[in-house]
């Protein structure tokens, strides 16, 4: 299957990026060394094209209505101009994605699947829409609006600089429409990075333009996987898989995205995991021993497998190896230890919380 | 980009390179960037015996494992332990202070190829 390019692909590929395949798309996953990229971010900033996300635009009178069906936060109550966390379940509230939802009028929002879901998510709200006989309408923009996360301490002053001083103030989970370079865009002070931040979505168009506009490090996907493992974000597909690792909610410790006072697809199953807790958790790990935890490496405690890791690396930030993974939730309380397999051998580790860097 | 390869080395194709004088082992530049970030190094104790194209360790980027396959039969005589602390140099200098262990040849170094092969493999 040939991969779909970002507006930006040439760009980047003068630039001297390394390109990786990710949800159907070739996306820069390096642009000149992951830990260069991911220290700009954490101690200045940085530029990512995310133009892989998916972009869903629900409009007309029963748009919240579908929104609400479809997704477990609540819809109803997000105010113009702000963006909500959630997921999407199925009917067992195993999650299919998670998302942010924007509400940028009364009646249109625009919501943001995981790269390659943009199709299974327009189909399911069309399907939807024809049982609940709903009357609104579903686009799907994705090869319309380009993505790019500014991310990093210094974001606030860039992205104020190209997109005027109102931005500064933006609140978190905001979103507002903003000229750059002759092109309407909107931003949003949200990321993906555990750092301050704008995401902001930029008409393919005026992709080009936008992104010269921000004079500060690009950065690829390796940075934006350390970045995020170190905040302990969910990776769509990874971390949770709808197949190949079915997860609800309450055990990837999104749980605030659950209001069980809404109705939902997958809403009865949810209030069953929240009535009797769940049996496993979302974990971080942090190795004690020489070695990286990597995905599928096995979580062992009392000489017996527990559980897997479903995200690690090397983490730039605190020079430590870390991960993500599931246990049960005898194991899951910080300071347990436990151990992780890498080639044969265990290693020692220890549970923590999945944000590695705290408060800071 | 055009990288390094040292006339003098030869070379296995999975990019380990050995010196026919000191024995010594390590990755070719063009790895280091493939893989990037160099965050750790796993290497065989000295005094173990390896043979031809088998695995003697691992080296790890931020984003990815790689098995080391050794380009000759011998003896592991040294190991670079400054790795353990300075992974990086792997990145850094690749066929100076990165480089990985000794080894006491076994036999002729049949089976490598010249600088000549290899930089055509990689171009």
């Amino acid at each position: 299957m040939s991969e779909q390019e970002p507006p930006l692909y040439t760009t980047h590929e003068e630039r001297g990026a390394k390109f990786t395949p990710f949800g159907g798309w070739a996306m820069p996953v390096e642009f000149d060394s992951i830990r260069t990229e991911h220290e700009a971010v954490r101690e200045s900033a940085g530029i990512f094209d995310v133009s892989h996300m998916g972009e869903i635009e629900v409009s007309g009178p029963d748009a919240a209505t579908l929104l609400q069906g479809l997704t477990t936060n609540d819809v109803e109550s997000l105010s113009v101009g702000r963006a909500q966390y959630s997921t999407i379940t199925n009917e067992e509230g195993v999650i299919l994605d998670d998302t942010v939802i924007y509400r940028l009028a009364e009646e249109e929002f625009l919501f943001i699947p995981n790269a390659g879901h943009d199709g299974e998510m327009e189909e399911r709200w069309v399907e939807h829409r024809a049982e609940w006989d709903l009357d609104c309408a579903v686009e799907n923009r994705t090869d319309e609006w380009a993505m790019f996360a500014i991310q990093g301490p210094d974001a606030a002053a860039l992205v104020s600089k190209a997109a005027g001083e109102g931005l500064r103030d933006l609140s978190r989970f905001s979103i507002t429409r903003a000229e750059v370079a002759g092109t309407e865009c909107l931003f949003a002070r949200t990321g993906y990075t555990g750092e301050d931040g704008y995401e902001a979505l930029v008409p393919w168009d005026g992709a080009e333009g936008v992104w010269e506009e921000f004079d500060c490090q690009p950065c690829g996907l390796g940075a934006r996987d350390t970045l995020r493992i170190e905040a302990g974000f969910l990776l769509s597909g990874q971390d949770f898989h709808s197949e190949e690792n079915p997860r609800n909610p309450y055990e990837a410790r999104v749980g605030f995205t659950v209001d069980l006072d809404t109705e939902f697809v997958g809403r009865d199953a949810l209030a069953r995991v929240d009535e009797n807790g769940p049996e496993e958790l979302f974990v971080g790990i942090r190795l004690e021993e020489r070695g990286i935890p990597r995905q599928c490496y096995e979580i062992r405690a009392d000489g017996e497998p527990v559980g897997e890791v479903t995200s690690g690396t090397m983490s730039p930030t605190l020079g430590e190896p870390i991960g993500l993974g599931y246990v049960p939730t005898d194991y899951a309380e910080e300071g347990t230890e436990v151990a992780v397999r890498i080639r044969g051998t265990d290693k020692r580790a220890r549970i923590e919380a999945p944000g590695f860097l705290g408060d800071r | 980009m055009s990288f390094e390869v040292p006339e003098d080395l030869y070379y296995l194709a999975s990019h380990e390179w050995i010196d026919p004088e000191t024995g010594r082992v390590g990755i070719s530049e063009f790895a280091q960037d493939e893989l990037g970030d160099v965050v750790f190094v796993e290497l065989p104790n000295e005094g173990e015996d390896l043979t031809q194209e088998e695995e003697f360790g691992v080296v790890e980027s931020i984003k990815a494992v790689s098995d080391l396959y050794s380009p000759a039969s011998g003896t592991v005589t040294a190991v670079n332990e400054a790795l353990f602390d300075r992974p990086e140099l792997v990145n850094d200098d690749p066929f100076g202070e990165g480089w990985m262990l000794e080894l006491d040849v076994a036999d002729d170094l049949d089976g490598v190829l010249s600088a000549a092969e290899y930089r055509e493999q990689i171009e």
